[in-house]
């Protein structure tokens, strides 16, 4: 893992003495709220509908298990013993009080963790493939570019005040799990006549102008990337617009001038720019790369792993849903849900937290990974310590077996915790996850993402979910709207609005219909919801949802 | 004659938890709902919303919200507004917890 710099510590450190005193300025009445919101936002601490909320960035989701307790020991000290993990693989705790929030960053910085740059108009945490440095099927591993991301783009002066929010997402992979597409740039890593490069995609959001970004350069190589993504972003902060919030993000920079005018504008701008760089960046970037170095891999036999998958049911189970393939032979992926059923989605209490850090050091090198998914993953577990691994996370609640299925569900805060939620995501989540339990038919009804989100803002990437629930509100009460046949992957699509809302009650009874809808419709057990859905359209899935409800109307 | 002012409260943040509180007759701020001054005249919800706002030291983005009054005091008629009295639904955390323990 990347380690800090004795630069790096001492910016870290500055910049917490510096809020300190503004924090200290603000409760004595020298700052007054307006004076003091920039200020707060800059390091990551908003005010939500009960109370502060800090966001702590977990840069390309990848934390050690030091960093993991210090997080658990936060939440107990400071918040209610609990931390929420996000799409964006930060970390926020909902209860911290404004007198505390020195003392949290101080203890942040310890680890070598921070909440800089996780609000504001600024670049925010670069995300990248959770399965980064352990996949079978990548390329390389994508965080030394998104160190260099990083560090380029903390504190740079041209881009503290953009248009808007910027966010970078990287890959290494074909299979997109980094959400590249739905990102202010995404970043593909590729390969052309043997040469490492990117395809970089550009334009990308959710929210209530949904896009799937769209190629600038379909081949950039390496040595060029930040070069070009400086040249991207000055293009943007120049050429977006400042006089209306909901234009300003790039996707309508983009949208307004067409993309070959903004790609001629880039193209010229990094002319410009890339002798300046004097391939500074190419030597970090070297420097960056041994930080990340694999663990050394073990030869072991497998024994114990295929033994407990012949005799043990419940471990069969999680091994079919919560494993996937690992770069290196006798190697899985493991993926603990943050969804138990009923649960609310993301959330890891502090006991967890520290359960995990044992167990990433006693079976995955150290290492703890968050997915965009919400859920935490230990990159690098030998089969052979699956059963014992199995075993520990029963104890502590942490083995639903349910990745990729209805309940693993993605869920914002919602109108629970959030100032601009319309209304609630948690319960509506809670509810589908407990209904298919007792159903039991979750693992037959096999991959769904499910994604539910308490605003047009889109936290929760409804618009992405083959199955997604827009909450808002509807004379004085919730309604939920259904898209269906979103997609988050390399194949991404901005799903599709079936038709009017749902109140409360009625949008758990609307998703079992189109369900069980889905299952008689399936031409096998093999056919997914999304497959289905595409092979048929929207037809027959909003008969599903409205039909009955017409005929009562006729009747 | 104009209709009736609507019964409001005013509400805001508190500076250093964060917790919603409402405005009392005597310009304390309370976190329970049922202890906020009610307004029914307009020129008098203007001019308490200028204390309110006057004090930052205390609290943040002070607003009316209006209310109905029951013979057991205030309610929320905005959802929104409901939650910020009552807590999260997913636990039993903020305001619920002073009432569960």
């Amino acid at each position: 893992m990347y380690k800090y710099t004795d630069f790096d510590a001492a910016f870290v450190a500055n910049r917490n003495a510096q809020f300190r005193a503004q924090i200290a300025r603000r409760i004595d009445g020298s700052l007054t709220e307006d004076e003091f919101k920039p200020l707060r936002l800059m390091n990551g601490l908003y005010l939500q509908l009960h109370a502060y909320m800090l966001r702590v960035a977990i840069p390309y989701g990848t934390l050690n298990a030091a960093q993991m307790r210090a997080l658990a020991d936060i939440a107990d000290k400071y918040d209610k013993g609990y931390g929420h993990f996000t799409t964006r693989q930060n970390i926020q705790f909902n209860w911290p009080k404004l007198s505390d929030v020195a003392d949290i960053l101080d203890a942040l910085a310890r680890v070598e963790m921070h909440a800089i740059q996780t609000s504001g108009n600024t670049i925010r945490n670069v995300t990248a493939d959770p399965f980064a440095g352990a996949a079978a099927d990548e390329i390389a591993d994508p965080r030394p570019i998104a160190e260099l991301i990083r560090q380029w783009s903390t504190d740079h002066p041209e881009f503290q005040f953009l248009p808007r929010k910027f966010k970078f997402a990287v890959t290494g992979s074909p299979n997109d799990r980094a959400v590249t597409r739905a990102h202010d740039i995404g970043l593909r890593m590729i390969t052309k006549n043997g040469q490492a490069g990117f395809e970089v995609i550009v334009g990308g959001g959710l929210g209530r102008t949904p896009v799937i970004g769209k190629t600038l350069r379909d081949f950039l190589p390496e040595a060029d990337l930040l070069p070009y993504i400086e040249a991207i972003i000055s293009t943007y902060n120049l050429l977006g617009r400042r006089d209306n919030k909901y234009k300003a993000r790039i996707k309508i920079t983009l949208q307004e001038n067409g993309i070959d005018d903004f790609r001629a504008r880039v193209e010229a701008r990094f002319i410009d720019l890339h002798p300046t760089f004097e391939d500074v960046d190419q030597q970090i970037l070297t420097t960056i790369k041994t930080a990340f170095a694999p663990p050394d891999f073990v030869q072991a036999p497998v024994t114990l792993y295929t033994e407990a998958r012949t005799h043990d049911p419940v471990f069969r189970a999680w091994s079919d849903t919560n494993l996937s393939a690992h770069r290196a032979d006798g190697y899985a992926i493991v993926t603990i849900s943050l969804k138990a059923h009923g649960a609310t989605p993301g959330d890891a209490s502090s006991a967890k937290m520290r359960l995990i850090a044992d167990l990433a050091e006693a079976y995955s090198d150290g290492e703890i990974r968050i997915s965009p998914a919400q859920n935490i993953i230990l990159p690098h577990v030998h089969k052979s310590t699956l059963p014992a691994l199995h075993a520990a996370l029963l104890r502590a609640g942490l083995a639903t077996a349910n990745i990729g299925l209805v309940s693993d569900i993605i869920a914002c805060p919602g109108m629970d915790y959030c100032a601009l939620a319309t209304a609630r995501s948690i319960p509506v989540a809670q509810a589908i996850a407990t209904r298919f339990d007792t159903l039991e038919i979750e693992h037959d009804i096999g991959p769904l993402p499910l994604k539910i989100s308490g605003c047009i803002n889109a936290c929760g990437h409804h618009h992405l979910g083959a199955i997604g629930i827009l909450g808002l509100e509807r004379a004085g009460v919730e309604s939920y709207q259904i898209t269906l046949g979103g997609d988050a992957t390399e194949t991404a699509t901005i799903g599709t609005r079936a038709g009017r809302g749902f109140s409360a009650d009625d949008i758990l009874p609307a998703i079992e219909r189109l369900i069980f809808a889905y299952l008689a419709l399936r031409v096998e057990r093999e056919e997914t919801f999304l497959e289905t859905y595409r092979r048929l359209d929207i037809a027959p899935f909003k008969t599903a949802l409205y039909a009955q409800e017409e005929q009562t109307n006729a009747a | 004659m104009p209709p009736p002012y609507p019964p409001n409260v005013i509400t805001a943040n508190a500076l250093i938890n964060g917790d919603v509180v409402y405005q009392t007759r005597d310009d304390q701020w309370s976190e329970t709902l049922a202890h906020a001054e009610i307004i029914t005249d307009e020129a008098h919800a203007q001019i308490r919303l200028l204390d309110a706002q006057s004090q930052p030291e205390k609290v943040i983005g002070a607003y009316l919200a209006p209310i109905k009054t029951t013979p057991d005091g205030p309610v929320t008629t905005l959802f929104r507004e409901y939650f910020r009295a009552t807590g999260p639904s997913n636990y039993p955390h903020g305001k619920q917890e002073s009432r569960h323990v």
